[in-house]
């Protein structure tokens, strides 16, 4: 492995385990949203926060190699559009934006729970974790062009 | 029921137009005029049928106390037809000059967001909800004011972000307090368990919003931001911001909050004359100094929200009439005197009225319009702006404030003073300007041509009986204050 980019040995070696560590705990998050604290944009922050990691462990050049931006970016925009899609079924279902259309109320223990709240949270989580990372990945491609006309 | 589509469908387009469009902006533009569209047929529809009803669409099948209500009454279908209006006819003016000034879809997306963020404001019934989508309208004006690139223009939009941020802050905060007193943010429980709690945090929480709002509206101490963002935005963007976003997000707000929720108290009353007769007074001075022709606008409309305000100070039916039909006038005849200055931006590439001429030969549509709106924003018979402020005028003899009166008299006179300067410089000078290499397209002409004929069409809002169908309505949710609270809540 190069040292050209990035952090040190130890950080990646580190990174390399910790990285699906961090996205598990994201996913956990999002997948109980309905039932323990957190939600969609809890766990979606820290899905954000692994990719991040990998960015600050691996440099910029190596998330430009392996990861697609642009997909990252139809990911983001699609969750919303479905988070909204969601919505409207409420309409067509049970008359308002938004309606718990499928089964009522959550119940203790039970994941398949809530009707559409998890299916909700998921899509958040898909729209906040993808949203962060590109915005902070904008951030870091930006470079300063100093007065021009 | 059709609430929550004003939100769905600008929403909805934006993320579809980062989606589908690639390189080219075609399909950004398809898909926003279609959504234009649909929501002038929405709001043209919802401003027919309401009448004097109130329309309440609980989010999610909850009920009130939970919910996130939206509310539809007169004034708000009201607001949603003027913002309709202006942007659809700002995106068929951007089709041509977003494309001379660079061509992206992320404009369109932006654009889209920006409605999404005033429809939401003008329809909601929930306070904080209010905050989210002031937020989002607030976030795309920053990022479509540097739409530009250049240094002025992020310099304008940084110092909007700053301005925008502290005003925020003040709203979150007056949010946070009325939360901590009644324990509910849909504003007609407000209404109903404040007075009831605690009065004095009227007063709190009324002086945090007056200068919150007051900065969303460009009221005079708190405008400093309205005449750098103003003048650097992209033009259609300048006559969104002018016309509709200073309006939604600061008049309306201040007149449901102060009006329907507070119940229109003597001394915010007292404030809001106040406040405007500074706006008029000395915006107007203001303007008259500027060589810049999109400054000189931006200057115009703190003037004109000044007679917005007293309009609504002085608070008879009368004064409020009249300030409800100045804000449609104002957004009207503004955002085609920022078409104007846009089309001759474009076509001769100068701002400074010094360097222009007689622009008749050049461009005949951009400098006819421009006299109509004029004539309009100068107040001159028989165009539109002549009845609201003769109306403010006549109300405020009537309610006994011959200085408030005399004032509006002046700040109309600066007006005349400035708009001439305006003519006799920038549109019909002494040097005649050749025809400009640039062509100027269909789409700004129509845009301009529309609102033109608008100028001169409101005005027969004022005959009696196109007014009791009209804006009569929108006056009674006004003066019925609190009857805001039995129309949402039910009896």
């Amino acid at each position: 492995m190069k040292q050209s980019s990035g952090m040190t040995l130890i950080v990646k070696t580190v990174t390399r385990v910790s990285v699906w560590l961090i996205i598990l705990y994201g996913i956990y998050i999002i997948l109980h949203g309905h039932l323990t604290p957190g939600g969609g944009f809890a766990g979606g922050v820290i899905i954000a926060l692994a990719f991040l990691n990998l960015m600050l462990a691996y440099g910029r050049d190596f998330i430009k190699k392996w990861v697609n931006i642009s997909f990252l970016h139809d990911i983001e925009s699609s969750s919303a559009a479905l988070f909204l899609a969601i919505g409207i079924l409420g309409i067509a279902f049970s008359g308002y934006f938004l309606a718990n259309f499928l089964s009522g109320y959550g119940t203790l223990y039970r994941l398949y729970s809530a009707g559409t709240i998890p299916i909700l949270n998921i899509v958040i989580g898909a729209k906040v974790s993808m949203g962060l990372f590109v915005v902070v990945w904008a951030l870091s491609i930006f470079h300063i062009d100093k007065g021009g006309k | 029921m059709i609430l929550p589509f004003f939100i769905i469908i600008p929403l909805l387009t934006a993320f579809l137009i980062t989606l589908i469009s690639g390189k080219k902006d075609d399909w950004a533009i398809i898909l926003s005029i279609i959504a234009a569209l649909s929501l002038l047929v929405l709001s043209v529809f919802s401003f027919v049928t309401i009448g004097g009803n109130t329309v309440v669409y609980n989010m999610s099948a909850w009920k009130i106390p939970y919910t996130i209500c939206l509310v539809l009454d007169a004034l708000s279908s009201f607001m949603l037809l003027i913002v309709s209006i202006i942007s659809l006819t700002s995106l068929m003016f951007s089709i041509k000059y977003i494309r001379h000034l660079s061509p992206s879809w992320k404009y369109y997306a932006l654009f889209m967001f920006l409605v999404t963020g005033m429809n939401g404001v003008i329809v909601t019934g929930d306070l904080f909800n209010l905050y989210v989508f002031l937020e989002i309208a607030l976030i795309a004006a920053y990022a479509l004011v540097a739409y530009g690139s250049k240094a002025e223009e992020f310099e304008a939009s940084f110092k909007y972000a700053v301005m925008g941020s502290i005003s925020s802050i003040l709203i979150l905060v007056g949010i946070g307090i009325i939360y901590s007193t009644t324990s509910t943010l849909t504003l007609a429980s407000i209404a109903k368990v404040l007075p009831e709690r605690n009065p004095q945090v009227m007063y709190w929480v009324g002086g945090i919003f007056m200068a919150g709002f007051g900065l969303k509206a460009a009221v005079m101490p708190f405008h400093a931001w309205l005449p750098d963002a103003h003048s650097s935005a992209p033009a259609p963007i300048s006559s969104m911001l002018s016309g509709v976003l200073i309006k939604t997000l600061g008049i309306y707000v201040l007149i449901r909050f102060f009006f329907n929720v507070l119940g229109a108290p003597d001394i915010f009353m007292t404030i809001f004359l106040v406040l405007g007769s500074i706006s008029i007074l000395v915006a107007s001075f203001l303007a008259i100094g500027q060589w810049d022709l999109k400054r000189l606008l931006a200057y115009s409309s703190i003037s004109q929200i000044g007679f917005i305000l007293l309009g609504l100070g002085i608070a008879t039916p009368l004064a409020i009439f009249g300030a409800v039909f100045h804000i449609l006038n104002h957004a009207i005849f503004k955002s085609l005197l920022f078409y104007n200055a846009g089309t001759v931006e474009m076509a001769i590439g100068t701002r400074d009225l010094r360097k222009m001429g007689n622009l008749t030969k050049a461009l005949p549509v951009a400098s006819s319009t421009s006299m109509i709106a004029t004539l309009s924003i100068a107040g001159m018979p028989p165009f539109n702006g002549f009845f609201s402020k003769l109306i403010i005028i006549i109300a405020a003899v009537q309610a006994v404030h011959p200085g408030y009166a005399l004032i509006a008299v002046v700040g109309s006179l600066l007006t005349l003073v400035y708009f001439m300067k305006v003519q006799r410089y920038g549109f019909r000078g002494e040097e005649l300007i050749e025809k400009p290499d640039v062509k100027v397209g269909l789409g700004m002409k129509a845009s301009m041509i529309i609102l033109a004929t608008l100028c001169v069409v409101t005005s027969l809002l004022v005959i009696p009986g196109i007014r009791e169908v009209t804006l009569e309505s929108v006056v009674s949710v006004i003066t019925g204050k609190t009857d805001y609270i039995f129309n949402v809540l039910g009896r």
